[in-house]
């Protein structure tokens, strides 16, 4: 490898990122892009490169995917590389192949072999690499092809290994728990490990384990315990520190497992509480990651059996974070008290001001978690205040993924909660209409069966009262333009079933609109079919009533257009439609009663009501219908002619469907006779359906008579029967045909419609004076001693103007915009521009002692055999560790680490220690070596040519300066 | 578990992107374009996290660079803008005041550093030494000379300075 410019990548290369740096467009990029792809596709098909060049090439070709582009004809070349003897070729192709392939690519099983052979290398770090892919690439079917390589080096003398191989065996739970279901118990050998590493990483399968069966690893509570008290007694190697904290990460991974053992087992949290209790005291609430633990034990202590102590630990902590100025402190305080509410309801009314806040922040995210609490605090008392700036927030987004979440929440609710059935539909109709499509079909049902079936109660005047309070707020929303097309189903079936009931709005009006509805959404087929249906509802009832009804023109040519139509479904629908209106008034009546949409419909599947035919039908000489299971043996030998033979097992569906009816002696033989010429030859179902359908008790009737001479021949029973039986049965039927179109679900669909009947009791203070917000806490909260809320609003107002004072204090551009006015100038630090801003975030940490340490070799082994001594006294797992630091010491002081050292103590990290989000640094240190570097860098670059301080001068600067 | 993790400039510019979990080569496409539309305009104040399909993404801001990962809905967030500044941390150790114009040109180092770190969309290693170690043996294997120049380019640039 060429050294130009130190970063070790040849002169072309560097001039390609530089160009693709410079573009200044989409288009242009791409330009590059694709002749960089061509160029690589010339020289990697080249079979004379050397290897030192095909390994840049494929580095290049991980850049141009990197950007978004195919780059699949090299991924063979990747692939080759992973062959390569040499361990630097090597790892860069599993580096390729890593980011390249997934692991159902086609490539994978030619890698496979490879992996097996490293796995077996006595390079460690070519095992190591190996194992980085086949956390990757290694799926379900190629499992067993490494399994027991993977499981073997769990013994392996380098930690590193071990921890990969852990990890690997994690990902094949993860894939297909089935193949490692023997090899649990490694995980628990492995948590006895003597480096801390692979401990943590042992935690991770173990977390999944656990969650899966908590009851099998009951008995591991007590070392986990202990092992997270010595974590937390600092007995870890000091490398293990982050900013202070001891082993930070493993200690949340702890808690994580320990909430799972301990939720709802007394025995198990009992144990625990100590500990937890312990975690709590020593965390520092000034640094994120003391935070990170600190919410984590919190999670935990919501999670484990309740413990009054640790409660009232856990809610100062979200007092903590919900006092605090940052956003993220904020957004994890209601989170975590969204976790704490559960178990102690009470806590969030000392909140109620900071929730309101949250829930007004500008800020998205903080909005959203404060939305998730608020859901999961909603009573009766307060579901109407909740879910109306739920829908508020849901129309003012465009995200459709949380609006869908929103809406479900706002439907739940409203279901569960809902004081009146009025407010309950109101606030419907504002979920339909502006996330109507996102909405299950499922709610549009409840919806329905709500407006049918009214209160529970037996008070049909107010039941009435909803629907036409329904059916007018509908007629309004109707004209709105672009209704959901779920929205428009319910209103054109609320319409049809109740739009004429009280009187108040003619049938031809409604009609008139349905029309209008059916012509505007003519696209959407399911809409339609609800039009023509509630439009045949209003004809069904005029008619009943005795009122003469006059189709309209639009109803007329919509009716027309709809017996044309490609959908079999609409097309019958018209027909039907038009069939009743020609009915008599008591025909109508009984196939369309009114009002009857929640009356259940028995189905006489013994279809008795035929008695009478097979009756006559019998004595005019009919054979008796035989089943057939009795029939079988005699039907074979006699009277059937062979012909039909196959026939009849061709078709043994039709057989299985017959045999509902019970034995009772059918008029089968004499309809199919009568009708089998014009039914038969037709193929499709609709059409003849709707030929019996026209004049449905005549035909029964009519066929049967004319048919009872003949002979029963079971062949061709078999197959019309299907057919006529729509007709003959469909008098009784009707109703359920009817209901089938609106409400044909509701039945399964059995959410209950628990409405508790509130007492409207959210008070809303009566005190004029009191602001807007405390009102919205009053009526989220419930009225607590408004003295009290009074003196906290007051607090409140004061502080919220210290934050908009500071707020424009702190506002101060992040990036410099003095910055590198002349390219020529040293790149300069953020430290500069941090000065002015620095004073608003006090960095109470001190400097990094972890990382002095690594310099100070004397200062942490005498750290190291102090906690030799300490853990000495205990004969547990972390003495192991104890005689490790030392070594690591040692060995660890090789390498570009103890080269850089000096910048590591610089004071700049400190800084942003301080700053989670990275912006400025405190003033007060020199920024020495920070500054060298920048010049050490800037002008290696300009050696070779780059200059891309002109297009962004950030390139240059400290990530964590 | 960390679904996948992305670096994007200010500018919107990739410049390192990992993906734990399978997405093809259009849903990255998509991803990146959606996120960096989100991420790149909220403003300094407001929360390091997003709520995004379902999932959250943690990032953090590190000069031009942002730095975000992809994690389950019932993970710690703070633990994660952590493991953003870990990884950062080592980086820095690694390079020397790493800026972005060593993530740009040394992407494949940054990748195999954060194979070091997270393995499987786990973190497997929290010791920034253990990390170190490996890696510096990994490099070790270099060409020495590759450092000597390196150095020598040190010591030019700090006599001409």
């Amino acid at each position: 490898m060429g050294s130009q410019g130190g970063f070790g990548q040849s002169k072309e290369f560097l001039d390609l990122i530089k160009s693709i740096g410079e573009s200044r467009s989409k288009s242009e990029e791409d330009r590059i892009v694709l002749s960089e792809i061509e160029t690589l596709r010339r020289r990697l098909s080249d079979p004379d490169i050397p290897k030192r060049k095909i390994k840049e090439y494929i580095v290049r070709l991980v850049y141009v995917e990197m950007l978004g582009h195919d780059a699949s004809f090299g991924h063979i070349y990747a692939v080759k590389m992973t062959h390569d003897d040499n361990l630097l070729s090597k790892r860069t192709g599993y580096l390729a192949v890593t980011l390249f392939l997934n692991e159902d690519h086609d490539l994978i099983i030619l890698i496979v072999n490879t992996i097996q052979k490293d796995l077996r290398s006595d390079n460690y770090l070519v095992v190591c690499a190996a194992l980085t892919a086949v956390c990757r690439l290694i799926n379900e079917e190629t499992i067993p092809a490494v399994l027991p390589q993977v499981v073997e080096l769990l013994g392996h003398p380098k930690e590193a290994v071990r921890k990969k191989a852990i990890m690997a065996l994690h990902r094949f739970y993860q894939k297909s728990p089935g193949t490692v279901s023997h090899l649990v118990s490694n995980f628990r050998k492995k948590l006895c490990d003597n480096d801390p590493g692979v401990m943590g990483a042992t935690l991770c399968p173990l977390f999944d384990l656990i969650t899966t069966d908590v009851n099998s690893y009951k008995d591991l509570v007590i070392s986990f315990v202990s092992i997270l008290k010595q974590v937390a007694e600092r007995r870890l190697p000091k490398t293990y520190d982050y900013h202070q904290m001891p082993a930070p990460f493993i200690q949340i991974k702890l808690l994580k497992i320990l909430a799972l053992l301990g939720s709802g087992d007394k025995q198990a949290s009992e144990k625990m509480y100590t500990v937890v209790g312990d975690v709590f005291r020593k965390c520092d609430t000034t640094s994120n990651i003391g935070n990170a633990v600190l919410y984590e034990c919190i999670c935990c202590v919501s999670c484990i059996y309740p413990n009054t102590k640790l409660l009232e630990a856990a809610a100062e902590s979200i007092a903590k974070f919900l006092k605090s100025d940052s956003h993220n402190l904020k957004y994890m305080g209601i989170d975590a008290l969204g976790r704490l509410i559960k178990t102690s309801p009470d806590i969030a009314e000392q909140h109620q001001l900071a929730v309101i806040d949250c829930l007004e922040d500008p800020d998205d995210t903080l909005k959203r978690k404060t939305f998730e609490l608020l859901y999961k605090m909603t009573k009766s008392s307060n579901v109407e205040v909740i879910v109306d700036r739920m829908i508020d927030y849901m129309i003012s987004i465009n995200d459709n993924h949380y609006k869908t979440e929103i809406a479900s929440r706002c439907v739940e609710l409203a279901e569960q909660f809902a004081p009146s059935n009025q407010w309950f539909i109101q606030t419907m109709n504002r979920v339909f209409e502006h996330a109507g499509d996102l909405v299950n079909i499922k709610v549009a049902h409840n919806l329905m069966r709500l407006i049918a079936e009214g209160f529970g109660e037996d008070d049909e005047t107010a039941d009435s009262q909803l629907r036409s309070s329904a059916v007018e707020s509908y007629l309004r929303i109707m004209s709105e333009p672009k209704l959901p097309s779920v929205f428009l189903q319910v209103i054109c079936w609320v319409l049809g079933e109740y739009g004429t009931a009280d009187g108040k709005y003619s049938a031809s009006y409604i009609s008139g609109r349905l029309c209008d509805v059916a012509e505007a959404y003519s696209s959407d087929e399911t809409v339609k079919a609800y039009a023509i249906t509630a439009l045949m509802k209003l004809h069904a009832f005029e008619m009943a009533a005795g009122r003469k009804i006059d189709m309209l023109p639009e109803c007329q040519c919509l009716i027309e257009e709809l017996s044309a139509s490609h959908s079999t479904d609409l097309q019958q629908r018209a027909y039907e439609l038009q069939s009743l209106v020609s009915l008599d008034r008591r025909a109508v009546e009984s196939v369309m009663p009114a009002d009857a949409s929640c009356e259940d419909i028995e189905v006489d599947k013994e279809l008795s009501f035929l008695d009478k035919h097979i009756q006559g039908a019998i004595e005019k000489g009919a054979q008796p219908y035989i089943p057939e299971s009795e029939r079988s043996g005699s039907l074979n030998i006699s009277n059937l002619s062979i012909r039909d033979q196959p026939e009849v097992s061709t078709h043994s569906l039709r057989f299985e469907a017959y045999e509902l009816p019970k034995p009772v002696a059918q008029p089968k033989p004499s309809i199919p006779q009568a009708s089998s010429t014009e039914l038969v030859p037709v193929p499709e179902p609709s059409y003849s359906r709707e030929s019996t359908y026209a004049v449905p008790v005549p035909t029964v009737s009519s066929s049967v008579s004319g048919s009872t001479e003949l002979k029963l021949r079971l062949d061709g029973v078999q197959k019309k029967w299907g057919k006529p039986t729509y007709g003959s049965s469909s008098t009784p039927d009707m109703p359920s045909q009817k209901s089938e179109n609106g409400l044909s679900r509701n039945d399964d669909s059995s959410i209950s419609m628990s409405r508790p009947q509130s007492s409207l009791d959210y008070r809303k203070p009566s005190v004029e004076i009191t602001p807007e917000k405390q009102r919205l806490a009053a009526s989220l909260f419930g009225a607590s001693s408004k003295t009290e809320r009074r003196t906290t609003s007051t607090h409140k107002a004061v502080r919220s103007t210290g934050q908009v004072a500071e707020k424009t204090q702190v506002a101060k551009p992040v990036d410099p915009p003095i910055a590198k006015a002349t390219p020529v100038q040293p790149p300069p630090d953020l430290l500069d521009l941090g000065e002015p801003i620095s004073t608003s975030s006090a960095p109470e940490v001190d400097p990094f002692k972890q990382l002095e340490c690594l310099l100070d070799q004397s200062e942490s082994a005498s750290a190291s055999s102090h906690t030799a001594d300490n853990s000495s006294k205990l004969p547990d797992i972390m003495s192991l560790y104890s005689g490790m630091p030392t070594s690591g010491q040692t060995s660890g002081a090789v390498g570009p680490i103890s080269v850089n050292g000096d910048h590591l103590v610089s004071p700049s990290e400190v800084g942003v220690i301080a700053t989670p989000a990275g912006t400025s640094g405190p003033v007060q240190f020199s920024k020495g070596p920070n500054l060298k570097d920048a010049l050490n860098k800037d002008a290696r670059v300009r050696q070779m040519g780059v200059t891309p301080t002109s297009q962004n001068p950030n390139l240059f600067k400290d990530l964590l300066g | 578990m960390i679904h996948f993790v992305l670096l994007i400039s200010r500018q919107g510019k990739v410049r390192l992107t990992k993906w734990y979990s399978p997405y093809s080569q259009k849903e990255r496409t998509k991803v990146i374009r959606e996120l960096s539309g989100e991420i790149l305009t909220r403003g300094p104040k407001l929360c390091n996290f997003v709520e995004w399909r379902g999932f959250k993404v943690v990032y953090r801001r590190y000069a031009s660079l942002y730095f975000c990962m992809c994690i389950d809905q019932d993970d710690n967030e703070l633990e994660v803008l952590e493991i953003i500044h870990h990884f950062v941390e080592i980086l820095d150790r690694y390079f020397g005041s790493v800026c972005e114009l060593d993530l740009i040109f040394n992407f494949h180092k940054a990748y195999f550093i954060l194979d070091e770190i997270l393995l499987a969309g786990e973190l497997q290693e929290s010791s920034k030494k253990a990390v170190a170690r490996l890696i510096a043996g990994q490099d070790a294997l270099v060409e020495t000379a590759k450092e000597e120049a390196s150095s020598i380019s040190n010591m030019i640039a700090q006599a001409t300075k």
